[in-house]
C-alpha cells in the first residue's frame, strides 16, 4: 500500500509486535503527526529479514515523510539494522531488544547475570504465545522437545505493558506449559515511550 | 512414513544394505527406539562400531542437516533427529574407545559467559564426535578461564565457542583476545557459532572461521586438521 504524501508526519517502521503499544501511545498522547507502518510480527522469529525489510520500506516511503523513525532495537540482527539505519540516516530504539526497552535499559542491564536464565513475554508474546513460541518451536507437535529448548530456563518474566488479568492468566499458563517459574513485572511502555515522545 | 508402514518393518529381516537405509529414513524421522534398535542389530552381525556410526548414524545425519539448511526440515525435527542419534551414539560410544576408533582431532566446545543456549553448540558436539573428534563439552555460560584451563588440560587442538545473542557474543572476543595476550592463539583453530553471528563478525573478532550449521563445522574443523597435519608432515 502507498501512503499519501505527508511531509509534516513522521512515519514510523515498526515491528508489527508492537504495532497495538505504539497505536495505544499515539492515541493516548494526540501525537497527530505520527504515522506507523509495520513489517511482519513474525520476524521476531526471523531476524535475519529485518534489516532488508526495514531498508525497502524506508526507500519506499522515504519522500513522503519529514522523518522516519524505526521502531526496533537490535533485536537479533547482529548489527545489521543498526548499520542498515546509519547508511539511510536513520534513527532507530537503542539497546538489544524490546525485552530491554520495555523495563528501561538501564534497569534490564542492571539484573545482568541474575536473569541468564529468564525468558521473557511481552503483553504480545503472552498474547500470540501459541503462534510465536509454541507452534514454532514444534512444542505442539513434539511437546517431549520442552527440556532441550528449555532445560536451562529457570524462570518466565512477564514484562507487563498494561494491567490486564487475562493476559497475566496467558502469561503464567505459558509458565506452566514451559516448566518454569512464573514471575510478573510491570513495566508500561518504558523507553519506547520515551523515545516516540522526542519524535518531531 | 507413517506408522502403519514402519510397523510392517521387522529392522532384523532387513538386508545390511537395506537396514542403513531404513536407519536413515528413521534417524530423519526422530525415530530413537528404532535408531537403537538397528545400532545393536548390526552390532550384532559383526559391524565395527565406527562402520555403524559413519554409514548408518552419520550418513542419516548429514541428509538431515542438508534438508535443514535447504529449508525443508526446520529446528524441531532436527532435533527429533538428534535425538535420535544420540540414543545410537550412547551405544557407540564406549565401543569406539574400545575399538580404537580413529581420532581426528580434539575439541573443546562451549556457550560462551551469560549465554544458557545449547541447542546448538549440542548439535556441532554430536556431529564432531560422529566425524571422529574427542570432544570436551564445557556445558554453558563459560567464562574465558574455563576455555583456557580446559585448551591447556586436555591438549585441545580446536576451540569452538558458541551464542545466541547478539548481547552474549562479543564475549568471544574477550576469548580470543586473552589468547592473544597469553601468546596462545595460533596453538588453536578456533570456530564460531549461533544464530546471529557471520562470517563478517568471525573475521572481525579473530576467529579461524564461522561456522554457519554442525555440518559445516565439521567439515571445517576437518579441513583445518587437515591442513595441520599437513605443515607437521612437511
Amino acid at each position: 500500500m502507498t501512503l499519501p504524501p505527508n511531509t509534516d508526519q513522521v512515519l514510523v517502521i515498526a515491528c508489527g509486535a508492537l504495532a497495538h503499544e505504539i497505536t495505544t501511545l499515539i492515541n493516548l498522547n494526540n501525537w497527530h503527526h505520527i504515522s506507523l507502518t509495520c513489517l511482519p510480527a513474525i520476524w521476531h522469529n526471523h531476524p535475519e529479514k529485518i534489516a532488508n525489510g526495514v531498508e525497502e520500506l524506508a526507500i519506499k516511503h522515504g519522500n513522503q515523510y519529514k522523518n522516519i523513525f524505526i521502531a526496533y532495537a537490535d533485536c537479533g540482527t547482529g548489527g545489521a539494522l543498526s548499520k542498515t539505519c546509519e547508511r539511510l540516516g536513520l534513527s532507530m530504539v537503542q539497546g538489544p531488544h524490546c525485552y530491554s526497552f520495555f523495563e528501561g535499559h538501564d534497569t534490564f542491564a542492571a539484573h545482568g547475570e541474575d536473569e541468564i536464565g529468564a525468558f521473557y513475554l511481552t503483553d504480545f508474546l503472552a498474547r500470540q504465545f501459541e503462534a510465536f513460541v509454541v507452534k514454532p518451536l514444534g512444542l505442539d507437535r513434539h511437546p517431549q522437545l520442552r527440556n532441550m529448548y528449555f532445560g536451562n530456563y529457570e524462570k518466565l518474566v512477564f514484562l507487563a505493558q498494561t494491567n490486564d488479568a487475562k493476559l497475566d492468566e496467558k502469561a503464567r499458563a505459558a509458565a506452566m506449559q514451559l516448566g518454569l517459574k512464573f514471575e510478573r513485572r510491570f513495566t508500561g511502555y518504558g523507553d519506547l515511550a520515551t523515545e516516540l515522545a522526542a519524535l518531531r | 512414513m507413517s506408522d502403519d508402514a514402519q510397523d510392517d518393518i521387522i529392522l532384523s529381516e532387513l538386508s545390511d544394505e537395506e537396514l542403513t537405509l531404513q536407519m536413515h529414513d528413521d534417524l530423519y524421522d526422530g525415530m530413537k527406539d528404532e535408531i537403537e534398535e538397528s545400532v545393536n542389530i548390526l552390532l550384532g552381525r559383526g559391524w565395527a562400531p565406527y562402520k555403524v556410526l559413519t554409514e548408518a548414524l552419520v550418513a542419516g545425519m548429514t541428509i538431515v542437516g542438508q534438508d535443514f539448511r535447504d529449508g525443508i526440515l526446520f529446528v524441531p525435527e532436527v532435533l527429533l533427529a538428534a535425538g535420535a542419534m544420540k540414543g545410537g551414539m550412547a551405544i557407540l560410544k564406549p565401543l569406539l574407545a574400545a575399538t580404537g576408533a580413529p581420532q581426528v582431532g580434539k575439541m573443546v566446545i562451549g556457550t560462551v559467559k551469560g549465554d544458557i543456549h545449547d541447542i546448538g553448540k549440542n548439535l556441532v558436539a554430536m556431529m564432531m564426535e560422529g566425524a571422529g573428534f574427542e570432544v570436551l563439552d564445557l556445558g554453558i555460560n563459560n567464562p574465558v578461564e574455563d576455555y583456557l584451563d580446559a585448551l591447556e588440560r586436555e591438549n585441545a587442538d580446536i576451540l569452538g565457542m558458541s551464542a545466541l545473542l547478539t548481547t552474549t557474543m562479543p564475549y568471544m572476543k574477550v576469548v580470543i583476545d586473552t589468547l592473544v595476550e597469553k601468546g596462545i592463539r595460533d596453538d588453536y583453530i578456533v570456530l564460531v557459532g549461533g544464530a546471529p553471528l557471520n562470517e563478517e563478525f568471525g573475521k572481525a573478532i579473530g576467529a579461524d572461521s564461522y561456522c554457519a550449521d554442525a555440518a559445516v563445522a565439521v567439515e571445517t574443523a576437518k579441513d583445518y586438521m587437515a591442513r595441520k597435519h599437513n605443515a607437521m608432515n612437511a
